[in-house]
């Protein structure tokens, strides 16, 4: 657990070694080290409420993407995704991500609580602290997948791939990338601060895996194979979850110094908006080339691709780069989008926003890192442009392949699992009807879909309440019909 | 001059008007409507309370041809609405009186569609 604390550079050694015996003293009164760790565990978890909140960010997202007749099931996706994942990650993920072990992954920490042993240390509230924050990156990565697979999953098919998700496939990674494991040990370490690769492209890899299983929706591509939109019922819900996402990503990339040392948070904020800020500007200048018009949903899509394309960065490059790396991202969410849905029915863009946003942006590392942070930090080399050569970037490029091919092949491999066993996809019938109705009986939008008419009345009609009432004569007299 | 009034299922749509444009029947209109037949309803419930919604929604399509064009229309409906199963919809065929462009003021039946015969018709 110390360890990796102190691989991610979160601590400075010293704050590291006063930590140590906080808890001894404790008794005594609040010291100076119990204080450090009480300020550090504060911002950590105002951090894990801001990530949770990307939950809702996530929700609105696709729910905005979706047909009203999908909209309400985006809810009880979430939520039970959610839940899911939070049991596993406690009983068995924290354990494999971070609880020590060799290069593969970890052996300590199941069934976390106070007082487990976490990688030969037992488990303080500063433990506990980075147990539900790193959580909240497991459950993200999970939202992740399911962006690719709207609008025709089998809500039953969701259960085991998420236990499987956060039990095993993104624990691994995590363990790799955050947790000392193999990413430690290419080159001089690879740099993903707040997991461009182990988050991101870990859940977009799955995504992929999920919409090649699935196919495409009815009615996406025609009989000659060219796509069309199939566009989502409500973009200012789409919005709404671009913003909340955004807010979100200052404590997903902003906490993941996982304290206030040095007031490097402050730093890692400010970048993470630059870089949000150059993915927008980047969408809307493309977009406006390539498609001739502002199209919303682009220029959303170029926030979220920013801000995937800053994540790992964001501890490692100066200002002046965040807005490049964002602008990028955004130039290459909109041409992927574009490229990606003439063979693969991806509603929200998931597979560009994060996927190929996450590549970049991790490699992003290997040409803009500088040397101050890279020290600071202590992983990995500065990148080209300060003429750190190619080790650094080819470093990372390992990183993303290994992340890509590993979480591929675990993930098809149980999504194909599932679905010849259970079916992953619902039926014709049910996905003409939507799935708000066919799989949890009810609509999101119930007066769209059910007339008034089945509404009112049914405690006897007008006659049982109401006298009927005089026909007025002048109605007649004066229609105008 | 018939007029054409179908309720059919919604993904019936997309074919027949493909294949009513490519004969020459670009004219037409559509409503979403609800409406009950011998179709079941749906049970929903809202945490926890029942209710059937026995109205289920339907495409209303109206179309007004010349009656040597009719059998055309409804046998393109029939082609495509058709899976067999209770829910398919039904046609209904309308006399209709007579027909005025608003555009021009002109009448009959040279006013509906564009296919080629009334085009000729209309020219001669």
């Amino acid at each position: 657990m110390r360890r990796t604390i102190l691989v991610r550079g979160a601590l400075t050694a010293i704050v590291g070694l006063l930590a140590l015996p906080a808890a001894a003293l404790a008794q005594d009164g609040p010291t100076l080290e119990t204080l450090v760790s009480e300020v550090n565990v504060t911002w950590v978890l105002v951090g894990t409420v801001l990530v949770f909140f990307m939950q809702a960010g996530f929700a609105f997202l696709e729910i905005g993407f979706s047909r009203g007749k999908n909209a309400g099931m985006g809810i009880a996706k979430i939520l039970v995704n959610f839940s899911i994942a939070s049991v596993v990650w406690w009983a068995v993920g924290f354990g494999i991500a971070f609880g020590g072990g060799g290069w593969f992954a970890g052996n300590s920490g199941w069934l976390f609580q106070f007082g487990t042993s976490v990688d030969g240390a037992a488990a303080t509230g500063e433990t506990a602290s980075f147990f539900i924050f790193q959580f909240m990156f497991c459950a993200v990565s999970l939202a992740i997948v399911w962006g690719t697979t709207l609008e025709r999953m089998k809500f039953s098919a969701y259960v085991p791939f998420a236990i499987v998700f956060a039990g095993f496939i993104y624990p691994l990674i995590a363990h790799w990338g955050f947790g000392g494991g193999l990413f430690a040990e290419i080159g001089s370490g690879v740099q993903d601060f707040a997991g461009s690769s182990v988050v991101h492209l870990t859940g977009a890899t799955a995504a992929l895996a999920a919409v090649i299983l699935l196919g495409p929706r009815k009615g996406k591509y025609g009989v000659d194979g060219k796509p069309r939109a199939i566009p989502g019922h409500n973009m200012p819900l789409f919005g709404l979850g671009v913003l909340i996402l955004w807010l979100g990503w200052f404590g997903f990339n902003g906490a993941s110094t996982l304290g206030t040392a040095d007031n490097r948070f402050a730093e890692v904020i400010a970048v993470t908006n630059l870089g949000a800020a150059g993915g927008v500007i980047g969408a809307m200048i493309i977009g406006r080339l390539m498609q001739r018009t502002l199209d919303i949903g682009m220029i959303g899509n170029g926030a979220i691709a920013g801000l995937v394309s800053i994540t790992a960065p964001s501890g490692y490059v100066e200002f002046w780069a965040a807005p490049i790396i964002g602008l990028v991202g955004g130039l290459l969410v909109v041409a992927c989008v574009l490229a990606i849905e003439k063979k693969l029915d991806d509603p929200v863009g998931a597979l560009s926003a994060h996927g190929v946003a996450g590549i970049w942006g991790t490699l992003a590392c290997g040409i803009f890192t500088s040397p101050r942070l890279a020290e600071y930090v202590g992983i990995g080399e500065e990148g080209l442009v300060y003429g750190g050569g190619v080790g650094q970037l080819g470093t990372q490029a390992a990183a993303v392949g290994l992340t890509f091919m590993t979480v591929f092949l675990l993930s098809f491999g149980t999504l194909a699992a599932i679905k010849h066993t259970m079916g992953i996809r619902v039926g014709e019938e049910e996905e003409d009807a939507g799935l708000d109705i066919s799989e949890h009986g009810m609509y999101g939008y119930p007066e769209q879909f059910i007339p008034s008419a089945e509404l009112i009345g049914y405690s006897g009609g007008p006659s049982s309440t109401v006298p009927p009432a005089p026909v007025p004569a002048l109605a007649t007299k004066e229609s105008p019909a | 001059m018939k007029m054409v009034v179908a309720y059919i299922r919604h993904e019936a749509f997309e074919p027949i008007r493909t294949e009513l444009l490519s004969l020459g029947f670009p004219s037409l209109s559509i409503s979403e409507v609800k409406g009950s037949g011998r179709q079941k309803g749906i049970t929903e419930r809202y945490r926890g309370a029942e209710l059937t919604n026995y109205l289920r929604p339907k495409v209303k399509i109206e179309c007004v041809v010349a009656t040597k064009d009719l059998m055309t229309i409804v046998d393109t409906i029939l082609k495509h609405g058709r899976t067999g199963a209770v829910g398919d919809g039904k046609v209904f065929v309308l006399p209709v009186e007579e027909a005025y462009r608003i555009r021009t003021g002109e009448s009959g039946e040279e006013t509906l569609q564009a296919h080629p015969d009334a085009a000729t018709a209309a020219a001669g």
